[in-house]
């Protein structure tokens, strides 16, 4: 029963792979029309705010060795989720003309919204391979090893905006709320301080932030050229399939009443 | 173990009913839903759009929808195209699906016509190269010439509409839906349109037609369903069903 349907969701995709390719291209597209420096602004952004900060925090964590490529490997992936989930959260409200009209596979708007958040992660990732060219950081072969904390950052992504998708269209106020949070994540995940400034007593907000977990697993395969810890890597993969699974199964009881509160 | 279908049929929906809750919608916001949870207001209002409606359409057939506004017609298309899920039966579809049951839905504004076609493809379901193959056809029928790269939120809602049908229209569906669209376009387009639904019809598609213009049913379709309070007040042959139905409008007026 379950492996059939399973296996039903499975051909739709196949029916319908297209459309996440096209809504991936339509989303990066429509984000840069009429920029002049169009896609280019996914490598400025991040270098822009990596010079402020830089010229703000440098000499106040003069601890923290090349700063810039400490500051950008935390802060693309923060964006990556942040800006990955908050999209796929309005996107099941976006798309409602389409969905509402003909028959479409509704996770797909939040797996394209993820995963254009993902194109422009991974064009953003050029910018931190030039400063490590350009500040004499050496590319080691652990930079490989990063692909898996991306992978789950990804899953996490998803699972997260899986949720907020489903709130979102029941209550339209997740938004607000959702754009606290992601502020107060943030500030709490080191990603412009070192981690140490924190108090013994309020290092769990460090430990149990499988953000953080994941950031950490990235400065070590970029930054430091060393293998993660298990801990880092294994306590964000648990989060990721536990907010997936609760994603699908909200997702899935709910997407039918969709369009009787959109 | 699902029993095969009789091979002929493409649409088996079975004892449709559907409930709306006319209460729901005054609450989407998080404030006001826990006011009225603790308040008790969060009644429940129930109307039902659809009563055990049984449809059934072959391979080929052309069938029409009649009654009046807010009969259950429109509820009825959403259910058989999957968007809306009813509260009992079940519906079986054979075959791919093109609605147009509100012409342009699948458009993004920012994109252009050019875009707007491969995008709208991929909604119905078809890659990249399949939508090539059949470009040029699609931007002749629509008539939109060099207008193919402006920008569809500076279309005119007749652009827009005729775009849509040419897209719907050339993607060879099983089953083509259309909900009160063809009076789209001018004049010249929509005698273009019937002649292009014409020459489809005589194929193997099947259409779904919902419209208030009895005449058009009558020279479009083949069979009919009249639908009256979400209920089914007839079927059959459409001539058959259409007298019926003009019999009962035009005892109401009276």
């Amino acid at each position: 029963m379950v492996l059939n349907k399973i296996k039903n969701e499975l051909v739709n995709f196949n029916k319908y792979r297209y459309l996440l390719s096209e809504l991936v291209s339509r989303d990066i597209k429509v984000k840069y029309r009429q920029s002049v420096l169009g896609i280019l602004w996914s490598l400025l952004d991040p270098l822009l705010s990596m010079i402020v900060l830089t010229i703000v925090f440098s000499t106040l964590f003069k601890r923290i060795e090349n700063y810039p490529i400490y500051y950008l490997s935390g802060m693309l992936a923060y964006r990556l989720f942040s800006s990955g989930s908050s999209s796929a959260m309005r996107s099941m409200v976006q798309s409602a003309s389409i969905w509402k009209a003909i028959y479409v596979p509704k996770y797909l708007y939040v797996v394209s919204a993820v995963l254009s958040n993902f194109v422009t992660y991974l064009l953003s990732l050029i910018v931190l391979f030039m400063l490590m060219v350009v500040l004499h950081v050496n590319f080691t072969i652990y930079m490989i090893f990063a692909s898996l904390p991306i992978l789950v950052l990804i899953v996490l992504t998803i699972g997260v905006g899986l949720i907020m998708a489903t709130l979102n269209v029941f209550f339209r106020d997740m938004q607000y709320l959702y754009s606290v949070f992601t502020l107060m994540l943030m500030y709490s995940t080191p990603i412009f301080y070192p981690p140490d400034i924190l108090p013994q007593s309020f290092v769990f907000i460090q430990t149990f932030n499988p953000l953080y977990q994941i950031i950490k697993c990235l400065r070590d395969c970029f930054l430091y050229g060393q293998l993660y810890d298990l801990y880092s890597i294994l306590f964000p993969t648990l989060c990721a399939i536990l907010f997936l699974a609760i994603g699908l199964l909200v997702f899935y009881k709910n997407q039918d009443k969709f369009i009787l509160y959109v | 173990m699902v029993i095969s279908m009789d091979e002929d049929i493409v649409v088996d929906a079975k004892n449709i009913s559907m409930e709306f809750n006319l209460n729901q919608d005054k609450t989407d916001n998080f404030k006001e839903f826990v006011i009225k949870a603790l308040k008790k207001e969060l009644r429940f209002q129930s109307f039902w759009a659809l009563k055990d409606v049984s449809v059934q359409v072959r391979k080929g057939e052309k069938v029409a929808f009649i009654g009046l506004n807010g009969a259950g017609k429109s509820t009825l298309l959403k259910i058989i195209a999957g968007v809306l899920k009813p509260t009992k039966g079940s519906v079986k579809v054979k075959g791919s699906i093109a609605p147009l049951l509100s012409l342009g839905a699948g458009f993004d504004q920012n994109y252009s016509g050019r875009e707007n076609v491969y995008l709208n493809g991929s909604i119905l379901g078809h890659s990249r190269a399949y939508m090539d193959e059949r470009f040029d056809e699609i931007v002749e029928f629509s008539e939109l010439g060099e207008f193919i790269d402006v920008p569809v939120k500076n279309y005119s809602s007749g652009m827009r509409s005729r775009l849509a049908f040419s897209i719907a229209t050339s993607v060879n569906p099983d089953i083509l839906m259309l909900d009160e669209v063809l009076s789209v376009g001018d004049m010249a387009f929509q005698q273009k349109c019937k002649n292009k639904m014409n020459n489809m019809m005589s194929g193997d598609v099947s259409l779904l037609f919902v419209s208030h213009s009895v005449k058009q049913v009558r020279s479009m379709c083949d069979k009919a369903y009249w639908i009256d309070h979400g209920k089914l007040m007839a079927y059959g042959e459409v001539n058959e069903v259409c007298d019926k139905y003009e019999d009962y409008a035009s005892s109401l007026k009276k």
